[in-house]
Formats: structure tokens, sequence, C-alpha cells
């Protein structure tokens, strides 16, 4: 929450201050530094579009093309969503990013026992091809690019996201669907993993697989940072682990026989913005450096499109506060600021109201309203990379890198982050610094506005509450009840049965998935499969 | 020497936000109380489960999706099915305030909502288990 240590004397000077990752900052910068750090302008930056990309993929940024607006957004039944859809477009968003229910992202029917209470809660539930049928009805899926926030059962919800583009007429080789499926990032942090770490790397090769020849559009897998962060990383976590969950992936499908430039030019990614605006100003252009160094250095990558980190930076979660709630209009003004400086491809924002209740529609605008103005009214697109050659910000960056790599190295002397992960090893190094950070605050150490200094709420806003709406879930049964009974048994226990053949031979499930959906059978009916070929991942112990 | 409180740390449903619950259980170790861990996605039925087995004498619910109120519930009215509802329950997690009338109606010893330190928060769960 708070974002660096501050050290003062007894009149409130400061005399130092740390940030997360671990790096001092000093009062003033100038030349020496970047003497000091061997700073070279070619090397270590080069123009915008120009490897290693530290400032920026794209040679003109923002002139050639303004961010990817994507809120984060789904809730109830496909109708509800749909309607907020066009709602969010018709407000001028341009990305789509579709918020799942819990029983969909962990692979139950809205009717099993475990959704009970959580059917269409979070975000929209969804049982078979007929509520995405509903859900997209009157979207253009060749123009809009749609987020899907779903890891456990991306397969399923991206095979399903096809079946429907067919459906409407729209050829699999124009949507562009980017689903999350970054399922290592689920096991350190938002827990939604299913299956054991090893059959769900597989799924996750499977979609960049199979997407390479069907849905060239697709950006298979945006790998997840954010919820890293999110749990408890510093910044330099957050990027080292990214990385090295990216490069568990590529080698997936590297086994596979397939050549690099093939596939991981469709990796994107989805870093978080809250903390000291320095440090992710810096993380972000390290990062974008050190993934192209990655690639090509690591894994010989060609083509040079292949080599940009395309990422989505937003959200901001953990920055916000359920005290004096306005505030949090004002974090995410500064939060978009530092995506926009930072040259985000596209990015959403956390709205205000989010430690109380799912976004109203008022607070959705408003985070897009936030986002718009920055881009068509206070300048953000004039120029690229206008921080570049600051010397603050080139050290800064400098000293980014090499955290983030030190970070990385950990992990790779600990045996790799497949152990990492598996272990406990990384949750319960987060778990700890997430306590560390709340006795921080409850100290006084670390200082967050409303938390722990000016902290009179009177007069603070009332905040508005999206209602659950109980009868949305119930609509929601009775339409999985009727589309069982339309649907033709034969076919769906026919799939379904091809479906277990293909993940027993562990061949690549997609085109089987795509099958059982336009068969209408369920997810959780899919979903079983895998679970009783793979079993449940087991849950490392936090103590 | 008193008794260490033993106290249960349980996420049911499916909701996977578990930095909170993390932090919550390290606090109250560090308290001094013996704290378990429930891990994610656990049905009402397992964590009552392992209350029972592991003979605590507090629950804590970390509930963040906004089903508070039909979980609670359930907890509370299978617990007396069982014949456990001497254990205290706390709720904690994105509560709104108009829902913590209605969970400490139900029976629950208290409610932690975000925001809510954590010296509040041992304080709370240690004087109600004096009390009782």
């Amino acid at each position: 929450m708070a974002v660096a240590r501050y050290i003062k004397d007894e009149k409130d000077q400061i005399l130092d201050v740390i940030l997360e990752s671990g790096i001092h900052v000093k009062p003033v910068y100038t030349p020496k530094d970047l003497d000091r750090i061997g700073f070279d302008y070619e090397k270590d930056l080069a123009d915008p579009g120009n490897y290693p990309y530290t400032r920026g993929i794209h040679p003109l940024g923002y002139r050639s093309r303004a961010w990817t607006t994507r809120q984060y957004t789904g809730f109830g039944t496909p109708e509800e969503t749909n309607e907020r859809f066009k709602l969010m477009i018709a407000h001028g968003q341009t990305g789509l990013n579709v918020a799942f229910d819990l029983p969909t992202q962990m692979g139950y029917d809205s009717d099993h026992p475990m959704a009970e209470g959580e059917v269409g809660r979070v975000g929209m539930a969804v049982d078979t091809l007929r509520d995405f049928e509903i859900a997209f009805k009157d979207i253009r899926m060749d123009k809009i690019g749609v987020g899907l926030t779903i890891n456990a059962v991306a397969t399923i919800i991206l095979a399903m996201y096809q079946a429907v583009a067919e459906k409407y007429g729209f050829d699999a080789k124009t949507i562009s669907a980017t689903p999350q499926n970054d399922i290592l990032k689920e096991m350190i942090g938002r827990g939604a993993w299913i299956f054991p770490v090893e059959p769900a790397i597989k799924l996750v090769g499977d979609t960049i697989e199979y997407s390479m020849s069907v849905m060239p559009r697709t950006n298979p897998v945006s790998v997840c940072g954010y919820h890293i962060r999110e749990s408890g990383a510093t910044p330099a976590q957050e990027i080292a682990y990214a990385i090295l969950i990216a490069n568990a992936y590529i080698d997936n499908v590297l086994s596979r026989g397939h050549d690099i430039d093939a596939f991981v030019g469709r990796f994107s990614f989805n870093l978080n913005v809250f903390g000291n605006m320095w440090e992710q100003i810096a993380k972000f252009r390290a990062a974008r450096k050190l993934w192209a160094r990655n690639l090509k250095e690591r894994y010989n990558v060609k083509n040079p499109q292949n080599l940009f980190l395309r990422g989505l930076f937003g959200g901001g979660g953990y920055g916000l506060t359920k005290a004096q709630p306005e505030n949090n209009i004002m974090r995410g003004a500064y939060y978009a600021l530092v995506a926009a400086l930072s040259g985000a491809q596209t990015t959403a924002l956390c709205s205000y109201d989010e430690a109380y209740t799912i976004p109203t529609p008022r607070s959705a605008i408003l985070s897009l309203r936030t986002l718009q103005l920055l881009m068509d009214e206070m300048g953000l697109r004039d120029t690229v990379d206008p921080l570049a050659g600051s010397y603050f910000i080139e050290t800064l960056t400098k000293e980014m890198e090499k955290k983030i790599e030190e970070e990385m190295e950990k992990i790779i002397e600990y045996g790799g982050i497949v152990k990492a992960v598996s272990s406990g090893y990384i949750q319960r190094l987060v778990a700890k610094q997430a306590y560390e950070i709340e006795k921080g605050l409850e100290s006084g150490e670390l200082l967050k506005v409303g938390v722990n200094i000016y902290t009179d709420n009177e007069g603070a806003m009332e905040v508005e509450l999206h209602e659950y709406n109980y009868a949305s879930a119930e609509k929601q049964i009775k339409a999985l009840k009727e589309v069982k009974r339309e649907r033709s048994e034969r076919e769906v226990v026919r799939t379904l049965r091809e479906l277990e053949d293909a993940v027993k031979k562990d061949k690549n499930v997609m085109p089987y998935l795509v099958e059982c959906c336009k068969a209408y059978a369920t997810l959780g009916e899919m979903t079983d499969v895998f679970r009783q070929v793979y079993g449940e991942f087991r849950e490392p112990p936090l103590f | 020497m008193e008794k260490p409180v033993k106290i249960l740390i349980a996420k049911p449903g499916l909701d996977g936000h578990d930095r909170g619950a993390k932090v919550i259980a390290q606090a109250l170790r560090d308290a001094g109380m013996e704290v378990i861990y429930s891990g994610l996605h656990k049905t009402v039925e397992q964590i009552l489960e392992m209350a029972i087995e592991e003979d605590v004498q507090v629950i804590g619910l970390s509930i963040m999706t906004g089903a508070h109120i039909p979980i609670t519930k359930k907890v509370i009215e299978k617990m007396r099915e069982r014949g456990i509802e001497d254990k205290l329950v706390f709720v904690g997690g994105v509560i709104p305030a108009k829902d913590i009338p209605v969970l400490m109606e139900m029976g629950v010893a208290g409610v932690f909502p975000g925001g809510v330190s954590l010296r509040e928060t041992i304080k709370a769960i240690k004087e109600k288990v004096s009390v009782r």
C-alpha cells in the first residue's frame, strides 16, 4: 500500500528514501550518475521502436494510436453483461475485458452446489455456448479485441469464444481474444486454480499452439505480474516472476517442436501501476528491455516484432482504500498517468468503489473518462517516452533492471519457477512481505492518506452499492436447464468422450473443446473431464 | 501459563483472494495464538471438519466476494447442527457497513471489514475469547 520507506530527521527532513525493490533514491541526480551506471543511449535505450525497446515498442507511440481502454466488466446474466458492454462501447471504450463469476472461473456450472450464492456475483455466469451467444450479441468480434479474464479453464472459454464467433459469421482468423490464461500466477495470488502445475502448464501450451494456426490474431496468454504484486511482491519481483513464468510457457510450446518466432509475438503482459510512481515507470521501461533481451539471448528470437513487451498496465487495486473512498478517484488518475508515461498499449483502472462493491455504471465510466482525459486533454499523446534522458529516471531504470535480474537469479538458484510455485516458496515469501507492509502501516513507518495520516473521515462520500441480484442466479439456472433439455444428448456424450480420449492421449485439447462447445456441453461437464484425468492442485502450506 | 487461543483462519467458497487471510494468520500467530490456515476453496463442511479436528476455539472466515451473508448463515446453521456453536465465529473481508448488524444478528462474535487494523482485530478476538 504505502510505497517507500522514508528515513527522516527530527525536523521531518528526508534523509533517505528506500523503494520497495530495495533501491535508495538520492536527493539529486546529475550527469555523473549516468557516468556511474555506464549509461549508453544506443545500448540502454535506443530510439522508440528499436531494440531493446526501453523507450517503447512503436516508433511513434501514442501518436500512431492511443492506448486501448479495457475496463473489467461483467456481472449477473449474459444479458446484463451484454448491456454493460454496449454501454461502455457507447462511451468510447475501445476494447472489452470480460469478468466471469467464480463458478465459471472454477469450472462449475451454475447449478452445482459449490456455485451456491456465487452465480453472477463477481462476473458473468457462463454455462454453455448459449450464454456467449447472448453476451456477444451485436458485438463486432472482428473489430474489437476482447480480454477474457479466465485462467484454469481458459482452454474451454477460448474454445467457446471461437465457437460463438463462427456462429455469428466471423472467421476465427479475424477475431482477437486475450484470455488471461496465466495459471502459475493463480497459484501465487488470485487463487483461481484447479489442476496441478504440470497439466495446467500443458493446457496453456495447448492454447498457444492452437492459436498459431487457427486464431492468429488472438493473444493466447497474458502473463500477469499484476496479481503477484497484489499479493505482496515488490515491483522487481513482479517483473522477475512474470518473465520466468512466460519462459515456462515458452518452454512447453518449444518442447512440441515449434519455432519460437511462430508464437511468442502474441504473448502479452498485465502489470500493476500502484506504488511509488518513479519506481513503476522505471519498472515498465526495464521490463520491456529485459523481456526483449530474454527472448533474443535465451531463445534466439529473430523477428524484432516478436521481442515486444505488449502490456496492459493498469489496475492499482491494492493501492485503493476503503477509507475516504473519493481519494481513490485521484489515485486512479495518478496511476493512469504512470501507465501513460510508461507507454502502456492497453490500460484499465480499478474503480474508486471497488473496496466496497462491483463498480456501478457511474464509477466504471468515471474510470474510463480518467483514461480518456489523459489522451485527449492532457497531452500524453504528444511525444514518445517523455521522461527519457532524465538523470533520475535513467539511473533508476538501470537500477531496476539490475534488481529484476537479481530476483530472477534467486528463483533460478532455488530450482526454477515451477519448483518455486509448487513448493510454495514464492507464496510464503510474498505473504510475509504483505504482512511486513501491514505492520509498517500500523506503526506509521509507511504512510497512507486516509488510513494512518489525515484520517478525518467526516463528510466522506457514501458509496452506492451494486446489489447482488438473486433473481439473476435463478434465471441463469433455469436457462441452463432449458439448454440441457434442447441439446442433443448424443452429441454431448460423443464430443465429451472424444475430449476425454484427447486428454488421456495428451493431444492438443482445443479442437475437441470447440466441438463440445458447439454441442452445448456445459463448462462443468468439460472441466470434469479434466478433473478426472488430472486431479487437482494441492496448495502448499502457509506455515 | 494461559493456554494459547487456537484459531482457524478459513477461506470458504470459491474466492481465491487470500492476501488478507494470510496477513491476519501471521499477525495472530505473532500475537501468541495457535493458527491453522485452511487454504483455498473450502466448503463449509470441510471448514467445520477442520475446526472440530483441530479443536479450535475460534473460526475466522475471510470472504471477499460479497457472499458473506449466505456463507456465514450456512456456517452458523451447520455449527448448531453439529453442536459446536460454542466456537466463536469472526468474519473479515469486503463487508459493507449495513451488513455488519445482519451478521451480528446471526450470532457472529465480530466483523472486521477492510481497513480495520491488525491491532484492533487481535484485541477484539482476545477479548471475546476471555469473556468466554
